[in-house]
Formats: structure tokens, C-alpha cells, sequence
């Protein structure tokens, strides 16, 4: 799983390519904490799930993993683009009460 | 009746999860599925498999089977494992339940396979392994005259 992350107007933008699995998901959790680790001056985090070709609950589990991560740094978390699979399952694990969708 | 019939086996392998989802979603391709289905299909047999990687082996080495079987416009699936087998499985169905809560896992596999199959069922015997079995009926394809 590619994880690629920029920041621009105090925002860290991370995006997510590739299917997130139990196999994939231990290099996205590291790659992404790295990335959220090497710019705390930022005031927000948006995980772009565009390029998230499947997701099964594997991708509950890491987003409530980076949730709590950023929480635990005051920062707000937000997810966007899911595609129509992802978003399906992200509206049944209620996770979008967590972390909002931003457009 | 029974016009198409699969049977897969491989190691618990992580990397084999993938492979085995995209062999399942292929197989029903004659079904003509939608991608919301076929989606649905993938991510429930993901779970599955997931599931025997993670807690019927608990990442020893095993033997994950999956039998496939075309009947009219329904997929039937078999997932079975010969690992350590569920305690309770009430319990373990039920959302956000997990036994690995320190893993980030999220207790959701069982619930997704429930909600994204029509008919699901979980047979499980402790320490002989369990069988998941989950159906998915796809709509009758219409005919352009």
C-alpha cells in the first residue's frame, strides 16, 4: 500500500493507494504514524481514500488507530473521497461520527 | 441445481488474502454481478479468510478451504479452517466485538459478512476449526429484446 502525505495551509493531506488488508495494513499504520509524527506543527489531518481500490475492516481498525493517534495530539482528523465500497463500509462501522468527511 | 463448482486451498498466508478474494470474485463473473456486488462479495470473503489468519491459526501455518458453488443466480461460499475454533460465536458476531481489542482491530468482520451477504451462517467447534457459509443472490439478468 503507497502512503504519500504533503502539507499545505497547516494541513497535513496523507493519501491512501492500493487495497487495504491485514497484509497491507502494518506498512500503512507505520508509514502513515511516521507522517503524522513529522509534522506536528499542523492543525488538521485529512487521509484521502481516493486510490483505495478495496478496503475490508482492516481499514476500520487503522483509521480508529490513527484516530486515537491524532487525538491524542489534539489534532482533528478527517477522511475524504472514499470510493462507493469504502464509503459503504465506513458508514456501517458508524466511523464518520469520529471522523467527519471533509469535501 | 449446481452449475459451477470452485474449491481453493492454500496456507494462512497474509499475502494469500488478496488472491483469494479476487478468485472468488472471478469465478462468479458468469453471474454477470454488479460492481456493488461483486464488491460486497470480495469484502465478505476477505473478512473470512482474515479471520482464519488472524485468530483460527493466530499466525501459525493452516489450511484455509473455500468451496464456491453457482446455483440459479445465488453464489454460495464456504470458508472453513481446522484452527482453534470460536468459544462463543453469539459474542463473536456481534459488532465492534473483538478479542484482539489492542490489535486496532475493529470487531466488524462478522457483521460485514452478515450485511454484505444475503444468508450467513457460522459453524464452529472449539479446537476443530470453524466453517463460515454466506450466500449471495444476484439479480436475474434481464434480456434486451
Amino acid at each position: 500500500m503507497k502512503v504519500t502525505g504533503f502539507v499545505k495551509d497547516k494541513t497535513l493531506y496523507i493519501a491512501l493507494s492500493g487495497e487495504m488488508d491485514e497484509c497491507s495494513s502494518q506498512e500503512a499504520r507505520t508509514k502513515c504514524d511516521k507522517l503524522i509524527e513529522d509534522n506536528l506543527s499542523v492543525s488538521k489531518i485529512i487521509i484521502n481514500l481516493a486510490e483505495v481500490a478495496f478496503m475490508d475492516s482492516t481499514g476500520i481498525g487503522f483509521l480508529i488507530g490513527r484516530y486515537k493517534k491524532a487525538s491524542r495530539l489534539a489534532l482533528p482528523l478527517y477522511i475524504t473521497k472514499p470510493n462507493f465500497a469504502a464509503d459503504k463500509i465506513l458508514n456501517l462501522s458508524g466511523i464518520y461520527s469520529l471522523i467527519p468527511k471533509a469535501e | 441445481m449446481t452449475t459451477n463448482y470452485l474449491k481453493l486451498q492454500f496456507y494462512s498466508l497474509p499475502r494469500n488474502q488478496a488472491f483469494a478474494r479476487d478468485a472468488v470474485a472471478a469465478f462468479c463473473l458468469e453471474l454477470n454481478p454488479t460492481l456493488a456486488d461483486l464488491s460486497d462479495v470480495k469484502t465478505a470473503v476477505s473478512e473470512a479468510v482474515t479471520n482464519c489468519t488472524v485468530h483460527a491459526y493466530k499466525g501459525n501455518l493452516g489450511i484455509v478451504t473455500i468451496e464456491c458453488e453457482i446455483e440459479d443466480n445465488s453464489l454460495h461460499i464456504k470458508v472453513s479452517d481446522t484452527g482453534r475454533g470460536i468459544a462463543d460465536v453469539t459474542k463473536a458476531i456481534q459488532p465492534f466485538y473483538t478479542s484482539a481489542p489492542s490489535d486496532e482491530r475493529s470487531g466488524m468482520g462478522f457483521t460485514i459478512m452478515q450485511t454484505f451477504m444475503d444468508e450467513f451462517n457460522v459453524n464452529s467447534i472449539q479446537g476443530e476449526g470453524t466453517v463460515v457459509y454466506m450466500t449471495k443472490c444476484f439479480k436475474a439478468e434481464v434480456e434486451n429484446a
